[in-house]
């Protein structure tokens, strides 16, 4: 019986072969933490008594949900994971003015790697699934024990392969292929198991493409989102790498739990209405809905292809004097790719207001907090009952360009 | 061992890390000051109402969203005992057992009720609800997660094993 790409990268890390089903306690080679998991973390792991961090090089500390500080209390939180980045010697912090969001600043440096294991505190740590290696996110506990032993404990998961056939229809991207397969499965639909994405469409996509549909696997209960390597994934990784990296790939007899199948060519630009990512409709079904407010950024869809494509929206285009667009580059390298090639000259010709990179409202921290009863088009990943803000208030899901064009027509549409 | 308990608490399917304890709470990591405000994102009376040795009951899906140990943590806090549902979500399911939460998934859930008392048995995993004399039956755990409850959560164990 042959193996997933999950179960060998796992064999190959332990030395050993396994398959889906067994507990095994495993190396890694990445450990990550942010300003709102680390301090918990950091909490454990001083308990411990410990001297010292398994390996320095291998943490990677970034502050981006809260900062730049919203408040006193996250400018505390921030100062205690800046302290311990000093005290053991993390020469991978990212503060303030070299930060990003974590998801899309991590690949970007060539912090991780194909056929690497990433752990991170932090529920989209799956995006790195993009690159062809196994990241899964765990809680503080989890990150503590690791950067005391450099070893975390995990379920070998089972896959569900999903085979993306056809050819894509204008303006669809992976977030309309994530948001599909999630409203096909559900919110729980993967849960404990890698998702596998093949087919004759992912060869053809984006890195970006890649990295917002692994980012998603969480948001169908997934332990990961993996993309097996190829030419595209090489070209990405290569000029960004300082040490090695392993390229994986599943056997023709690997064993899955169930394979699903996607004829793209019937897929439309996906919306994800309130409250849930899985409450997806095709944009010719979402009838009138009114927007106060559009939201272009967060580790899902802040890169900068995400941008390009805001901006061949936005390009000569006002947003409707209902709606506050606020665009958030993922990372200071997204944003000053965005300065060069004119992008940030169009979203405020248009009337957007440009952030530094912080996860900030994706979550509800800051920098575009909603109001009772109002409505926003995000192309962030959650839309959760107060995920933005007021309890009463609604977000839905969408890709760049949609988001674009929802913020110049007043209400959720589709590109003219 | 055994416990015993009134639920206080009985929630619907995909519950998720941002109703159990939204974002804004995320600046503290104080366990009286998350307790405070367990729940928050879906009954903002819970906090006030839950007691010592209370059972939170749900649907599938219990803990989906965000990797917050916050969650479980103002769980734990406020003095919930344990949490049985349908199915719990992958990153909150091993937060529970890292920071020692009992956690029970039960496929029978529907048959409890708000009030209710209930009898479980952590060795067997079986439920007895006082209040209609059902018995339930749950899932247990894998020997190697087990043993991580049994010796008191993840550090506890990492503390034995590397003999730190």
């Amino acid at each position: 019986m042959g193996k997933t790409i999950t179960e060998k990268i796992l064999s190959a890390h332990l030395g050993k072969e396994v398959s889906a089903g067994e507990l095994i306690e495993v190396k890694v080679d990445v450990a990550l933490g942010n300003d709102i998991t680390s301090p918990l973390a950091i909490v454990e792991f001083e308990k411990l008594g410990v001297k010292s961090l398994f390996d320095p090089d291998k943490v990677v500390l970034v502050l981006d949900h809260f900062v730049p500080n919203k408040d006193v209390r996250s400018a505390e939180q921030c100062k205690f994971v800046r302290q311990f980045a000093k005290k053991y010697g993390v020469k991978n912090f990212f503060d303030v003015g070299q930060m990003g969001i974590e998801h899309a600043l991590l690949p970007e440096q060539g912090l991780v790697l194909t056929g690497d294991i990433i752990i991170g505190a932090d529920s989209h740590t799956c995006t790195y699934g993009a690159l062809g290696a196994f990241s899964t996110g765990v809680g503080s506990t989890d990150l503590a024990a690791v950067w005391a032993t450099g070893e975390i404990w995990l379920k070998v998961p089972q896959t569900i392969k999903f085979v993306c056939s056809g050819k894509l229809n204008p303006w669809v991207g992976g977030k309309d292929l994530i948001l599909h397969t999630i409203g096909d499965i559900g919110v729980d639909g993967a849960n404990y198991m890698a998702m596998e994405f093949t087919g004759e469409v992912i060869p053809k996509l984006t890195m970006a493409d890649r990295f917002t549909m692994s980012n998603m696997a969480i948001e169908a209960g997934g332990k990961a989102g993996i993309i097996a390597p190829d030419e595209i994934t090489l070209e990405y990784v290569k000029p960004r790498a300082k040490r090695e990296w392993r390229m994986y790939s599943s056997d023709s007899d690997a064993e899955y739990v169930e394979s699903r199948e996607y004829d793209c060519s019937q897929i439309e630009p996906q919306v994800a209405f309130p409250h849930l990512p899985s409450n997806v409709k095709p944009i010719s079904q979402v009838g009138q809905v009114e927007i106060d407010q559009a939201v272009i950024g967060s580790c899902t869809n802040g890169r900068i292809e995400d941008l390009r494509l805001a901006a061949r929206v936005l390009k000569g285009k006002k947003v409707h004097k209902d709606v506050r667009l606020i665009i958030i580059p993922g990372t200071q390298q997204i944003y000053l790719q965005a300065v060069k090639e004119g992008l940030v000259e169009i979203f405020i010709e248009a009337g957007g207001a440009i952030s530094t990179p912080t996860c900030g409202p994706c979550l509800g921290g800051y920098m575009g907090i909603l109001a009772k009863g109002e409505r926003c088009i995000a192309t962030t990943n959650r839309n959760f009952v107060g995920r933005m803000g007021h309890k009463e208030s609604e977000v839905y899901l969408a890709n760049p360009a949609i988001t674009a064009a929802s913020a110049i027509a007043g209400r959720i549409a589709p590109v003219e | 061992m055994k416990i015993t308990g009134k639920v206080f608490g009985k929630f619907r399917a995909d519950i998720n890390t941002d109703e159990i304890i939204p974002a804004v709470y995320l600046d503290t990591t104080s366990d009286e000051e998350l307790a405070r405000h367990c729940m928050e994102g879906i009954d903002t009376e819970f906090a006030q109402g839950v007691q010592k040795g209370n059972i939170i009951v749900a649907d599938k899906n219990f803990g989906c969203g965000s990797s917050r140990e916050h969650a479980p943590i103002a769980i734990k806090a406020c003095g919930v005992s344990c949490v049985i549902a349908k199915s719990f979500a992958r990153i909150f399911y091993r937060n529970c057992i890292n920071i020692g939460l009992p956690i029970f998934e039960c496929d029978q859930t529907d048959k409890i009720k708000e009030k209710d008392i209930l009898e479980i048995d952590f060795q067997t995993g079986i439920i007895k609800n006082l209040s209609t004399d059902e018995t339930y039956s749950t899932t247990l755990f894998p020997e190697f997660m087990q043993k991580l409850v049994e010796v008191g959560g993840l550090m506890e164990y990492v503390k034995q094993k590397n003999r730190l």
